[in-house]
Formats: structure tokens, sequence, C-alpha cells
């Protein structure tokens, strides 16, 4: 562990008045920084383990199981990644940063149109749409505040980063089919030294954990920030398997098994949820109790409904040439076009490109999994030839996409499992399609000999599994993430958003933690939580 | 697992014949020209087995080569396979009792000598297990091991654990066969300070 990175302060478990987050990601890591420097104390509680840059492992396997969430899991639904990974629906991280560990930095601001999709797509059959109970001017200046403090390029004089191989090829495949906005993107990864963290030394081992801090990730940001105002306490190992309410209905404590397997309670003033979509009404589930049967804060019967995953897709291509994908930003580059709304293309929503690369090791493991054969090796004889997208679209949210307990798969503690169910939604395969002939023609435009359409890894974007409602009876919580039947119970993570937008998450999860820090505090100081 | 791609280290698993006595090897030579040759202390390999023969590691081996035919790939990087395919059975009795009843059952069909079968047969009867317990355990160790290993960096052509320190001064933006994009979309290389 760094020096900075220590806790400074530690708090006792009876200590009723502290507000305990329950994940360290993008939204909880977020909000204990943001709560700790407006002076409220705060909790951190993390199952996984504490690492530091030094220990990260620039090989995808090893990395993975370093980093990677691997706590059992079971999948059901049309999707294909029930069938290529039934034991594993997504890809997150279990360790002190969440995810923000291996993403890839892209930071787009959800668009205006989308906070109002039942609005503007109307009534679409089979989804279950809700507009945002928030628009885009109450997201702005908090916008602005999460692109300053992540370092956006291209945002607040920042430049763009450097374009690599893998990106020169989409560009030129792109703006020959006449698309127009190319660049390497909005990005949260210091294309110039900033807030003590280095520039980008375009490694490529993103998705494997910046060794340079160069990305932004709570871990070496939010984190040591948090610690260093002695009003935060960050509880790695600690994996929380139940949050409890008093007689009142307000929630109390959290229980958590600690590193050495001991079961422990911390009591709250207030409990933020930041575990990630899929954990997140998990434990929302596994907290049911007389006073709320069918598990905290769900009222609305919404608790792990409205699952989305975005659309996501990849295409590969081989060139007669090198290219080298591997070198380099691993999302080096965003085409924004076909993000537009435009129904004509028998599709509400729209979708991003923007370049991928995996190590040898993932590509062969994701390009198609099941495949053998010459058609399978023929495109990894040509790896080092070879250019990829990968396509991040909106997708529709339904009640039936939803995470359930599991009760015949039992976790470490003998806990029911969380099981995904999710079936595509035919506007969904109507973008894919769309996206997947888009993509071919790109990378045909520059050159490309072979084509290859590749079909979802384990959900990286997780979203929607308490969203957000204006009208309890809709959602899980209100536009400050505040749960709509326990007050001191928030949803402080990507589980809040009311639908997916063809925009990578992250900022907007990072811009809801601000503005929700300075609601808590307010609430708190009013003493209404 | 094999990370390291130093020469000093051994990157395959050879090991001094003296040693082995009484154990079962695969032994190998690399082709004449393998481009891998500079990067491991000898020409000769070998692969010290705990649960296979030798004739059965050459029939796994043949068998994955059907799986997963890279012509020019060295054997020695199949063998790693078959390393990883030797060891489990080794550990784990029911993987062993998977892989003996498909060799003998290739082996059945080859009037004993499945490898002395003409190829396009061979390929004939891999295909025909397709949906089986020792293809499909076959089939992912091999797209797990073939592709995840410092040999077969070198030979696919990717970087590996030489990406660690970064490409930025060392070929990330080096394609010359199409144009640079203009600076509006392409950002500028840091300057160190
Ligand atoms: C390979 C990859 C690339 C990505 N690239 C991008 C990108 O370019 N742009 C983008 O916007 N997004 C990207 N993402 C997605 C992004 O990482 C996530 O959207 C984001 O981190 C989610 O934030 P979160 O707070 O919801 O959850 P997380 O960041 O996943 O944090 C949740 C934390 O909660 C912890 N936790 C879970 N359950 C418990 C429990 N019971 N007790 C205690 N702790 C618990 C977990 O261990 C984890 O640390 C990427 C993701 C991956 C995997
Ligand atoms: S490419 Fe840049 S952002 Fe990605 S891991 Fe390397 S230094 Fe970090």
């Amino acid at each position: 562990m760094d020096q900075e990175n220590t806790n400074k302060i530690q708090f006792e478990k009876n200590d009723d008045s502290v507000v305990v987050i329950i994940g360290s990601g993008a939204g909880g890591g977020t909000l204990a920084n943001e709560l700790a420097q407006q002076g409220i104390k705060v909790v951190l509680l993390e199952a996984g383990d504490w690492h530091t840059q030094t220990d990260f492992i620039a090989d995808e396997w090893p990395s993975f199981t370093q980093l990677a969430w691997l706590d059992p899991r079971t999948t059901s639904g049309t999707w294909r990644v029930a069938k290529d990974f039934p034991t594993l629906p997504a890809w997150i991280c279990k360790t002190v940063g969440g995810t923000t560990v291996h993403w890839a930095g892209a930071s787009l601001r959800i668009q205006p149109h989308e906070l109002q999709t039942r609005t503007v797509y109307g009534d679409i059959p089979g989804a279950n749409l809700l507009d945002w109970p928030i628009t885009r001017a109450d997201l702005d200046p908090f916008y602005d505040l999460a692109e300053k403090k992540m370092g956006v390029t291209r945002t607040n004089g920042i430049p763009g980063l450097p374009g690599n191989n893998n990106f020169k090829v989409l560009y030129n495949g792109a703006t020959k089919l006449g698309y127009k906005e190319v660049s390497t993107g909005r990005m949260a990864i210091n294309s110039e030294p900033r807030d003590g963290r280095t520039h980008c030394y375009q490694r490529g081992f993103c998705f494997q954990g910046c060794r340079t801090g160069a990305k932004w990730s709570t871990l070496y940001t939010e984190i040591p920030k948090a610690l260093a105002t002695g009003k935060c306490e960050v509880r790695a190992k600690a994996q929380v398997v139940r949050i409890e309410h008093d007689a009142q209905g307000k929630a109390a404590a959290v229980l958590y098994f600690d590193g050495e397997g001991n079961l422990q309670r911390q009591r709250a003033r207030v409990v933020a949820l930041a575990a990630n979509s899929i954990e997140s009404p998990r434990l929302l589930l596994l907290s049911a109790s007389a006073m709320f049967p069918d598990g905290l804060a769900n009222g609305s019967g919404q608790v792990g409904q409205n699952y989305m995953r975005h659309l996501t897709a990849s295409v590969y291509a081989t060139f007669p040439n090198r290219v080298d994908m591997f070198k380099g930003t691993t999302m080096a580059g965003i085409v924004g076009d076909e993000a537009r709304l435009d129904p004509k293309r028998g599709f509400v929503g729209g979708y991003h490109m923007e370049t991928i690369s995996l190590g040898l090791p993932f590509y062969a493991a994701f390009l198609n999994p099941g495949a053998w054969g010459r058609a399978f090796t023929n495109a990894l004889d040509q790896y080092a030839n070879t250019a990829g997208m990968w396509i991040v679209g909106e997708d529709m949210p339904r009640e039936t996409n939803r995470v359930t307990l599991n009760d015949t798969t039992k976790d470490q503690f003998g806990l029911a499992v969380p099981n995904v169910h999710y079936d595509d939604h035919p506007n969904d395969v109507a973008m894919r399609d769309h996206a997947f002939a888009q993509g071919a023609a790109v990378y045909q435009a520059a050159g490309a000999k072979d084509v290859y359409l590749v079909p979802p890894y384990p959900s990286t974007h997780n979203l929607g599994t308490c969203r957000m409602s204006d009208k309890p009876r809709d959602g899980v919580c209100n536009k400050f993430g505040q749960t709509h039947d326990v007050k001191n119970l928030f949803i402080s993570d990507g589980s809040q958003f009311t639908t997916g937008a063809a925009e990578n998450p992250t900022l907007t999860i990072v811009t809801l933690a601000i503005r929700q820090s300075r609601f808590i505090a307010e609430q708190m100081k009013q003493g209404t939580i | 697992m094999l990370r390291k791609t130093d020469p000093s280290h051994e990157p395959i698993p050879l090991t001094r014949r003296g040693m082995l006595q009484g154990s079962s090897l695969l032994i190998g030579v690399l082709s004449a020209g393998s481009a891998l040759a500079p990067f491991v202390p000898s020409r000769t390999w070998a692969l010290e087995l705990s649960a296979l023969d030798e004739g059965q590691a050459r029939i796994v081996m043949a068998f994955i080569k059907h799986l997963y035919p890279h012509p020019s790939l060295d054997d020695a990087v199949y063998a790693l396979v078959v390393k990883a395919v030797d060891q489990k059975a080794a550990a784990d009795k029911a993987t062993r009792l998977i892989l003996l009843e498909g060799i003998g059952h290739l082996n059945a069909i080859g009037n004993g000598n499945w490898l002395g079968r003409d190829v396009a047969l061979q390929e004939i009867d891999v295909r025909a297990l397709e949906g089986t317990p020792f293809f499909s355990y076959l089939r992912v160790t091999s797209v797990n091991t073939l592709y995840n290993n410092p040999l077969a960096f070198k030979h696919f052509g990717y970087g590996g654990e030489a990406g660690d320190t970064g490409y930025l001064y060392t070929g990330f933006n080096d394609l010359k066969w199409l144009p640079d994009p203009p600076p509006s979309a392409s950002g500028p290389i840091p300057k160190d300070d």
C-alpha cells in the first residue's frame, strides 16, 4: 500500500454517525471523496483487495484473475453471453477502485434526448422505457465538475490523445465512409501530466490496470484524496451481505464478512449502495425482512428489473499490412455519427464505434467462443494485421431482463447467487445488425481483407437495476438516487440509470455521485436523514 | 504459466535428458529457421510427461493440431498444450479417464495406430467427436493455452509484456500504409519533462 493510500482514521463499528458506502468503484469511490471533502465521516467497504499500480500484471488472464469479480453467478435468457459464458455474465472488478481499474476511459455526456426516451421514442412494445427524472440542464454543472475531476481530454482545454495505429485505420475508414465525428475522443486519460499523474505512455494494458496512473481510476485519485481528509476509512476485503433497518424502516447498519471471514456489523446514519448493477440489487433482495418482504426499497417491485448492458458487439478486420492494434490506448478513437436519433435506420437510439484491441490470449478467447478449425486459425494467423472496434449502443430496458436471486446456487457465504437474465429486444437486434454492417463498411473502406463480426463479451456496462423515477411506483430511487422507500438509503452507481443511452456510462456515474454528495450533505445538515 | 520472454529463462519446458531417467518424454526439435529459435536456449525441446505415455501424448498433439491448425506454428508451442493436458490428467482422475477413453477410441478407429491414418481421415475423425467431453476438454485447453504463452506471442506478433513500459517511443503510431489523421482528430505527442 502506498504511503498516501493508508487510513488516517478508524471509526468504531457502533458509530452510527457515519455514512457507509458499499463499493469503491466509479460511484462509491467518487461519493466517498466528495462527502469527505465536505467534512462528512465515511466508511468505505470494498469486497476486493487493495492493490497498487505496481501490483498490476501485463498479462491478460493473470490480471483478470487478480482483479475481476469471480464469485459464482448464473445466467439465463437468449443472449449469447448465457451460452458462451454461463457463469460469467459480467466483466467487472472486485478490488479497491472497482471497475475503474479495468475501464478504458471513454467519457461522453449522455445526449439530452436520451434522458427523455419514453417521450421521444414513444411506446416501444416490449420495452419498459421511462423518462429520467432529470434533464441535461440538471446534469451539466455536474458534468463540468466530473470532466474537470477526471481530466477528460478535449474538455477544459486538455488536448486530445495522440492516435495509435488502430485509430489510424478507424479514422481512414470512417472518414472515407463520410463520417464526420471521428477523433481520439474524450478520454479520462492524461494526454499531459495533470493532477499529480503522468501522461499516457501508450502501454495498451488499459484493461489490466494502468501502471502509470495516466488513466483516471478511483484507486489512485478519489480514494487517496478522501483518505487525506482524515474523514474517510477504507476497509478492503469487506464483503457486505445485508443491509439492516430499524423499527422505523430506516437503514441502520450493514453486515459484512471481513478478510478473516468474520461477520461484522457497521452501524450507519446513511447507507449508499455502489456495488455495481448486479450486486446492488442482489444486496437489496438479500436484505428482505418482515417489513420489506420483497427486499429492501422494493415497494415498486422494480429492484433487479430493467437490467441493461449496452448493445455491444465488435468488428475486427484484417489488412494486408501490420496494424499492431495492441500498441497504445485500448480505446483510441471514437466515431460519433451513429449516436444520433434517426428511426429511419430501423431502430430507436444510437451507437458509438470505439476502437478496441485485445491481446492474443483474449482475442483467441473472445473472437468466436467455441470456434475451432481453419476459419478460426486463419483469423488468428493475421493477428498482427488486425484492427478492431467495439460497438456501444443503447439497449432497451425490459422488466424481464433482470437480476434475481438463484436459490439453487450458493456463494462462498452460503447466500443465493445472482442470476442475470437477458433477452435481446428486437430493437437491439436491428441496431446490432446496422452497426455490424457499418463497422464492416468502415474497415472495407480502409482496405480490409476479412471482416469478423464478434458477439458480445461478458457485460462491462451494467446498468438500470435500481432505476431512478419520478414516481415511486416506476422505479427504486428518486432523482438524487435516494430510494423511494428508505430515506437514508441511496443508490450511487450505474444501477440508477433510468435508460442506458448510447454513451459509455462512467462519466455519468461520477457526475451523479458528485450531485448526490451535495444532496446527502444538505439533507444531513437539515436533519432529514 | 510462463510469463517471461527473457531468453535467460527457459521459455519452453526444456529439460536435460539425463535427469529424467524413467519418465516418459515428448521430444521435438524446432524446425530449421523457426522464428522462435532466438528465444529458446536450444533447438531441442523435451517435455516430461506425468500421466500420458509418449504415444498418447503424440495423439493428443496431433488432435489439437487438427483443432487449431497453424502450418507454421512450431510443435514446441503445441507441446505447451500437451503439457497442460498431461498435468491436468495427472492431478485429476476424471480428466485422465476422459483422455484415455478418447485416445482409446481413436486408436480403435485406426486399428491400434491412429497416427498412421491418412491425415484427411484423421480430420474427419476429429470432427466426428465434436460435442464429446474429450473434444471439448482438448478444445478449451488448447484455446486457453496455445495463444497464451510468450512463444505464441512471438509467432503471432503480439507484444505481450514488452508493452508494459509503453509504446509511446516505440512505435504506437508507426503505421505508414495509411495517411496520418489531422491534428484536429489526433492529439499531440506529449513531451517528457
Ligand atoms: C474492460 C472494461 C472497459 C471499460 N471501459 C469503459 C469506458 O471506456 N468508459 C466507461 O464509461 N465505462 C467503461 N467501463 C465500465 C465502467 O468500468 C463501469 O461502468 C463503472 O466502473 C461502474 O461503476 P460502478 O460504481 O457502478 O461499479 P464498479 O466500478 O464496478 O464498483 C463496484 C464495486 O463494488 C464492490 N462490491 C460489489 N459488491 C460488494 C459487496 N457486497 N460488498 C462490498 N463491495 C462490493 C466491487 O468489488 C467493486 O469494487 C469499462 C468496464 C470494463 C470492464
Ligand atoms: S495506454 Fe495509457 S492509459 Fe492505457 S494503461 Fe497505458 S498508460 Fe495507462
